[in-house]
């Protein structure tokens, strides 16, 4: 139907390391590559910079996780302390008067570094025990944000982003900062694909699949652990910056406290570990799902009648995005990625399908 | 140095790092049996809280009715959420686990708070308020109470480790296949430390609930548990109550003196720092077993 393999094959090793072994979804990609670049004119502005733009920025968040969660196999329950060591920082740096270009390199750097402390613990443990370290570690972030009026801003704990500028134009139009996220998430994207096909990939997850078997080839596992928390790190931060700068414009602690570090995981895993379309997918499906639960709710109270109450109603999403995530993990547990991967490795060979699983 | 306020930090740390030690209690019953992080235990205690209220508040039963229909009941919801979400995920790798244990944890909270709506309740045990003087200390009633709870649970669980069920559990926790070979029932075994776990919860809900008010705050003594958990060997439970003692003179004493300095609220970076500290020095803990995996 929309395939024409039937199946996939490789005679060379060139074929093998192609980015889209289906030409389809090379084709899909360039159709929603251009569907990205007409948003401006085909959504009302509302859309675009309230649930678009926002999308597209924890997609490229989700896509830095999964590259320390699902590449390099590292549980990471700190996200959220890195997005906001790169976002305090950029913003600071902007405020000092550096342009918005470097301000976002530096937040990216600083993110970088302290991001890579946590793959000092990861040296020492990992599974539950990196886990907990990492929680402990955002722990610890909040607090040095909440009680370091230097860094957060003032009593009132909020820090006025200054506006966003790139090569000296200031950049204040929807469509504008709507262009930013989006350049962003496609740059983040563009190097996630890169990346299984380079050495650094494969190095990643040798060390994902077993790590004594990594260092018996000769991958220095400790190295690729620093490099993946690093990379993620800077992934993070400008992120966390972009983040900042271009949808909440200005910074409080609580944007970036454990629950976004869970939130952004649990994008990852809805989305499925290492799948970079499930980044984008359980990106969706995470954000839009509060507000979606929440219309469902009341107007299914005005048909019935029933009076709910706002506390109830106010929690109502929550315990639905609390039930999302037990549900994905109890039904599918490999998320929406490996979804669309069932579903397309169906269609390819349709109607001829002839092993069946 | 003023010795006697010192010896009253002391000690009001140690009876609240035992009230910690029973959220640590109810974490390292589920760890022990089947290695899982039960992240969603600060969730379940406010939920036995909640339950509690129901029945005492709602319903007007007394407080000797309502706790053992919340026990009942919180028992059977923990056996409920090991069989429907927690059994299939058996063998998967952790993340999805500890995934799972937080969106439980996010759908509780979020369910309870819809039900019973978000406003803090008292939870009235009848325990007066006034101080207990011990010399010139004053101690706090309630805490004694809870103390005394956790030590009384601690017994208990020691004991019941001693009964058949127990050997079962213990077999479970030592090597869970020969114990499926010989014919214990591995599933129902798990099932049941769940079950135990969410009645620990409820006790430490009525407990907690009676310090500080029955509201969402209660769902965030999981991190206190957990680094009490950790500190302590995630299976020991002789390691919990030690630890909750050790951990809460060190927050206590501790944040008295880091007070000062940083202007209030180290006690979280202290519990924070113990952990990681717990975790790159010894990730075993004081009495855990040594077979916990390095790099």
């Amino acid at each position: 139907m929309f395939y024409r393999l039937s199946g996939v094959h490789h005679n060379s090793y060139k074929s093998d390391s192609k980015m889209f072994p289906v030409r389809t979804d090379r084709n899909a990609i360039i159709f929603f590559l251009l569907l990205g670049l007409a948003a401006p004119f085909l959504i009302p502005s509302l859309y675009l910079n309230g649930y678009v733009l926002p999308w597209l920025i924890w997609t490229a968040a989700v896509l830095g996780l999964n590259l320390v969660t699902g590449w390099a196999g590292q549980l990471h329950l700190g996200y959220g302390a890195v997005m906001a060591v790169g976002a305090y920082s950029a913003v600071h740096a902007a405020k000092f008067g550096i342009p918005w270009e470097f301000a976002l390199l530096i937040g990216g750097l600083a993110s970088s570094v302290i991001g890579s402390l946590f793959a000092f613990t990861a040296l020492r443990v990992k599974g539950l025990y990196l886990a907990l370290t990492t929680l402990a570690m955002q722990f610890v972030m909040d607090w040095v944000l909440t009680h370091s009026p230097a860094i957060s801003g003032g009593s009132h704990a909020s820090l006025q982003a200054p506006t966003f500028a790139l090569l000296g134009q200031d950049i204040t139009s929807d469509a504008g900062l709507y262009y930013v996220a989006f350049g962003w998430c496609v740059l983040v994207t563009i190097f996630m694909l890169n990346l299984k096909r380079t050495g650094l990939g494969r190095a990643l997850v040798a060390v994902r699949e077993k790590d004594f078997a990594a260092a018996i080839l000769g991958v220095n596992s400790f190295y690729y652990k620093v490099i993946a928390f690093a990379a993620s790190s800077f992934i993070a931060g400008i992120t966390g910056a972009l983040l900042v700068a271009t949808f909440y414009f200005l910074a409080a602690p609580e944007q970036f406290a454990v629950h976004v570090s869970i939130q952004v995981l649990a994008m990852v895993i809805i989305g499925g570990l290492g799948s970079i379309i499930g980044s984008y997918m359980g990106a969706a499906l995470i954000l839009l799902m509060p507000g979606l639960v929440n219309q469902v709710f009341s107007a299914s109270a005005d048909v019935l009648g029933l009076e709910i109450g706002v506390e109830t109603l106010a929690h109502i999403p929550n315990a639905a995005y609390g039930a999302l995530i037990v549900i994905f993990l109890m039904v599918e547990p490999l998320g929406l990625g490996k979804l669309y991967a069932n579903i397309r490795d169906y269609l390819m060979v349709w109607p001829f399908d002839q092993h069946k699983k | 140095m003023d010795w006697i306020f010192l010896s009253e930090l002391t000690v009001n740390g140690a009876l609240t790092g035992l009230l910690y030690s029973l959220v640590a209690i109810g974490l390292v019953l589920i760890y022990k049996s089947s290695a899982v992080p039960n992240l969603a235990q600060g969730a379940l205690t406010m939920l036995g809280a909640y339950v509690v209220l129901a029945f005492s508040d709602n319903l007007g039963w007394p407080l000797w009715v309502a706790i053992p229909l919340a026990v009942v009941i919180m028992f059977f919801v923990g056996i409920g959420i090991e069989r429907v979400a927690l059994r299939r995920l058996a063998g998967r790798p952790i993340v999805m686990i500890l995934m799972m244990t937080m969106g439980l944890d996010i759908f509780l909270r979020g369910t309870t708070l819809a039900i019973w709506g978000g406003s803090s309740r008292s939870l009235n045990l009848g325990v007066s308020y006034d101080p207990f003087f011990v010399g010139d200390m004053l101690l706090s009633r309630i805490h004694l109470v809870g103390a005394a709870v956790a030590i009384a649970i601690f017994i208990a669980s020691v004991l019941f480790f001693r009964t058949r069920m127990g050997i079962r559990l213990r077999a479970i926790s030592d090597d869970y296949l020969a114990s499926w070979s010989v014919g214990i029932s591995v599933e129902g075994g798990v099932a049941l430390s769940w079950g135990l776990a969410s009645i620990v919860a409820v006790a430490t809900g009525v407990i907690w609930g009676e310090v500080q008010g029955v509201d969402q705050s209660l769902s965030l003594l999981l991190l206190k548990g957990l680094t009490v958990a950790v500190l302590g060997g995630l299976d020991s439970i002789l390691g919990a109550i030690v630890a909750g003692i050790i951990l809460g003179i060190m927050e206590s004493v501790g944040s008295f003196y880091l007070d000062a300095l940083v202007g209030g609220g180290s006690r979280d970076l202290i519990v924070a720092g113990v952990l990681i500290l717990t975790v790159m020095i010894r990730p075993h803990g004081l009495f855990g077993r040594h077979d916990i995996e390095r790099i």
